[in-house]
């Protein structure tokens, strides 16, 4: 069984008070709960503050571009259904950027685990709005506040029917954790939000303004009725749900394509003499 | 023997059916065939046409003269007559154009009619005109029916009798009216292969061992999508629709870093949505096929027409400086090897690598002997299972003496395989070091450019050995300056020089084409576009200055005659 220890990368480049550090710890306790070894994972990752984690810890990594997590993981999850893929990304990264990705990983519920790490904020290039930032938030690039509404990942998902949305809190570490394994155990794609306050560009949504807001989603609460899920959605500002809103059981992607039913795509060898091309269509 | 039969009509009468129906016998006929078509950015109506050139002898281009036009829309009748060669024929239905022509040249087939009464169905009216060019050719009809019975076979019986009737009804028909028909075919011979260059491209990738395609749908290499598509179940490929290009090629790299060959394609403005993954891929050093299919630009342009406007894009996209190589086909069998190709140098050099193609090489169909798998290059250059696994340390970017780093499968072993779009180390986390970055530029650009550059292949010299006149051109532009080679040859010292593996630039040595180049008193550099591309990148790697160029820029591709004119006015000028 592997222990934190095997997990242990390069030292974290993040703010001291970081959001991320909590992140961190309570993903690599998941693991380790779970079993899951570093070479029986990968993580694709962007561009981002958030999307630096795999180099904080040990396990296959893509760290590709910014906004492009989604396909790089979409293409390794097809070639290798067995393989755990796991996307890191920000709320810039995965709502902005990467947006329309977000979507069509929704709609083909391809066995996926996108967590993103959501400031509200982009912190990398310090301090700008990020889609998820709040109306009236002013930054240097919004001297005037944010006049666009601020985006929803939470009903985004549950709109288009992602089989799996959660929200998770930097500062409820043990809650997250939980969150991360439901999210591993989850067979089609799973979106976990995660609230991380940014300690140096994010001055309104601090560990205070989240602490004084979010509540654990009460347990007789029935994550697959999808209208009540829409409604714990949309709840923000004064109460803020953290746990599972929204769970299905739609068909997963990869197990729909015949192509790699029995035998992942990486693992069907290939002999150009053996491959039964025979040219005879073209006569 | 060397006949062109012209069909004209609009989108959605069924041209490309009738096309392709025709290709197919004279090819099984054993006759050379060269098909091209010509058609709009419409599902309905509009004016298209498809072209079909058949010969004793090999055949490359398309000819402005025609012996045969089937016109099935009046359009066809004001545009194409007046290529009507001496003794050559019109047919039409004078009832479905509402029109007659009394010319000796006109022949008036009721295909509907004729249809209706012999095949129940009007729908039926395109095998009643195939047969009717049977008919006129003086060509047994045994190879269309044993073509209609495959086709129609698993429509029932029944469809298949009706239209074995049309097509006798029209073949009959021809016969016994078109008295002025005179063709004279030469014996046929054993069947051909007959392949487009989307399709060479697609069997290319499939016999390399392309286990992924992702892609958008853009003309003109959406053939590449649909061929690969139909192959899914057959040879264990996915073909992924992405949700737009830049996904097409991140999904793409995705899929190779998961351990498996992966390709994509596209088109020019598609392809300017993938640039950025371009440097990914030199970055990651994750190997990946792109196929690009030229058409005119800017912008939209010409959606479904052809240009060769794209190779300066294809040598200098996405930021920053990395290996990669590019390849520009003449012809399907070309396209079929050098697909081959770009895999491999692709695998081996860890390198993006670029096909670029265009709507003409595309679409149009050539004949060929047939390709054989001897000549397919396979190897595994892809650290796997076991051979992973017995090693007792891997780094993903290892500093090695010819820059090519050990590509493992990541899960195959304990080894991790970990990459970065950040400047990295040789494990493949990201660091901020002068040094390293140094080192690593070393290793992924200045060690592998020489290997990159000793696998390219020297241009085609075709022709003179020792010219007077040189022409040169790359890609699609092969067939049409090949056969104005051979329409010159008699009289002048003329020789092709033609260009399909391009960059790197090919080097000088296995083929001294620079001094072929010099030691001519006329060299024209014909290309498919405005600002003579290939000729400023000759003269950028080279320092060479052909003598003169002819450009092309209208959408669509030179025939033969059109080109022996230009050329003629250069080579009188002499």
């Amino acid at each position: 069984m592997p222990t934190s220890e095997d997990y242990k990368g390069q030292a974290p480049a993040w703010c001291p008070g970081c959001g991320n550090f909590s992140i961190l710890k309570a993903f690599v306790e998941a693991l380790v709960e779970l079993g899951i070894e570093p070479h029986q994972f990968t993580i694709v990752s962007g561009i981002g503050q958030g999307a630096k984690l795999p180099h904080y810890l040990k396990c296959n990594t893509f760290n590709g571009l910014h906004g492009r997590t989604l396909p790089v993981a979409t293409g390794m999850k097809l070639a290798n259904h067995e393989m755990r893929v796991i996307a890191v990304a920000g709320d810039g990264d995965c709502y902005g950027e990467g947006g329309n990705h977000l979507l069509h990983a929704m709609r083909r519920n391809i066995g996926l685990k996108l967590f993103v790490h959501d400031n509200q904020i982009y912190g990398l290039t310090k301090g700008q709005a990020s889609p998820t930032s709040m109306e009236g938030m002013k930054t240097k690039t919004q001297p005037f506040g944010v006049f666009s509404e601020q985006l929803n990942p939470m009903a985004l998902a549950v709109a288009l029917d992602c089989s799996f949305v959660a929200r998770g809190f930097a500062g409820e570490p043990e809650h997250l954790k939980g969150l991360i394994k439901e999210a591993m155990g989850h067979k089609g794609f799973s979106l976990v939000d995660i609230l991380q306050p940014c300690v140096t560009f994010n001055k309104i949504n601090t560990y205070e303004w989240y602490r004084q807001r979010v509540y654990h989603i009460e347990a007789e609460y029935n994550p697959e009725d999808r209208a009540e899920a829409f409604k714990r959605a949309l709840q923000w500002g004064e109460r803020i749900p953290l746990g599972i809103l929204y769970r299905n059981n739609r068909p997963v992607y990869e197990e729909r394509i015949p192509v790699i039913k029995d035998t992942p795509l990486v693992r069907q060898p290939f002999d150009p003499s053996n491959s039964g091309i025979t040219f005879k269509e073209f006569y | 023997m060397d006949y062109s039969i012209k069909l004209g009509g609009e989108a959605g009468q069924g041209l490309q059916t009738v096309g392709d129906t025709l290709a197919k016998v004279f090819s099984r006929a054993g006759y050379h065939v060269f098909s091209h078509q010509d058609y709009e950015s419409r599902v309905r109506g509009g004016h298209n046409f498809f072209q079909i050139r058949f010969s004793d002898g090999p055949v490359s281009a398309p000819r402005e003269k025609i012996n045969i036009l089937a016109a099935f829309d009046n359009e066809s009748i004001a545009r194409y007559e007046g290529q009507l060669m001496e003794h050559g024929q019109v047919i039409y239905d004078s009832h479905s154009l509402k029109k007659s022509f009394g010319k000796p040249q006109f022949l008036d087939i009721p295909f509907e009619a004729l249809a209706l009464e012999h095949g129940g169905s009007k729908i039926m009216a395109n095998t009643v005109a195939t047969g009717a060019i049977m008919g006129m050719l003086g060509m047994e009809p045994d190879i269309l029916l044993g073509l209609l019975r495959e086709t129609f076979l698993r429509k029932g019986e029944d469809v298949v009798t009706a239209n074995v009737s049309a097509a006798m009804a029209g073949h009959d028909f021809a016969v016994r009216e078109c008295i002025k028909c005179s063709f004279a075919l030469a014996p046929p011979g054993k069947p051909k292969m007959l392949i487009s260059g989307v399709e060479a491209i697609g069997l290319g990738a499939v016999a390399s061992g392309c286990k992924f395609y992702s892609a958008y749908p853009m003309t003109p290499s959406t053939g590449i999508m649909n061929y690969i598509a139909d192959k899914e179940k057959e040879y264990g490929i996915i073909m992924e629709q992405a949700e737009d290009e830049i996904a097409a090629i991140n999904m793409a790299l995705g899929a190779s870093f998961g351990g498996v060959r992966a390709m994509t394609g596209t088109s020019g403005g598609g392809f300017a949505l993938m640039v950025e993954g371009v440097s990914l891929a030199a970055m990651t050093e994750t190997p990946v096929v792109i196929a690009l299919g030229q058409r005119p630009g800017p912008a939209t342009g010409f959606p479904t027409r052809t240009e060769q406007a794209e190779l300066l894009f294809a040598v200098h996209s996405a930021h920053g400086e990395f290996p990669r190589a590019v390849f520009a086909p003449g012809t399907p069998e070309q396209a079929f090897f050098l697909t081959n190709k770009a895999f491999d140098i692709a695998e081996k050099y860890q390198i993006p690598v670029f096909i670029v193609f265009d709507q003409h090489l595309a679409d149009t169909q050539w004949t060929f002997d047939g390709f054989t798998l001897k000549e397919v290059r396979y190897t595994d250059y892809r650290l796997r299972g076991d051979l992973l696994k017995t090693l007792d340390t891997y780094k993903r970017h290892l500093f090695t003496e010819n820059g090519v780093s050990p590509l493992g499968v990541p899960g195959d072993s304990r080894h991790l395989v970990v990459t970065d779009s950040d400047e990295h180390d040789e494990e493949g986390h990201m660091v901020e070091d002068a040094e390293t970055r140094v080192r690593m530029v070393h290793k992924r650009l200045f060690r592998k450019l020489p290997l990159i550059a000793h696998e390219i292949a020297p241009p085609l010299l075709y022709g003179s050995a020792e010219p007077d006149i040189v022409i040169v051109g790359w890609g699609s532009t092969y067939g049409v300056l090949k056969e104005s080679v051979e329409a010159l040859r008699k009289e002048k010292r003329i020789a092709m020089l033609h260009f399909s593996e391009i960059y790197p630039f090919p080097s000088n040595e296995n083929l001294r084409y620079l001094d072929v180049l010099r030691n001519a008193k006329l060299t024209i550099c014909v290309e498919n576009n405005a600002t003579g591309q290939f000729a400023r990148l000759m003269r950028a790697e080279k320092g060479y200055e052909f003598h003169t160029r002819i450009n092309k820029y209208d959408g669509r591709p030179f025939t033969l005659e059109e080109l022996l004119g230009e050329l003629n006015a250069h080579i009188g000028r002499l």
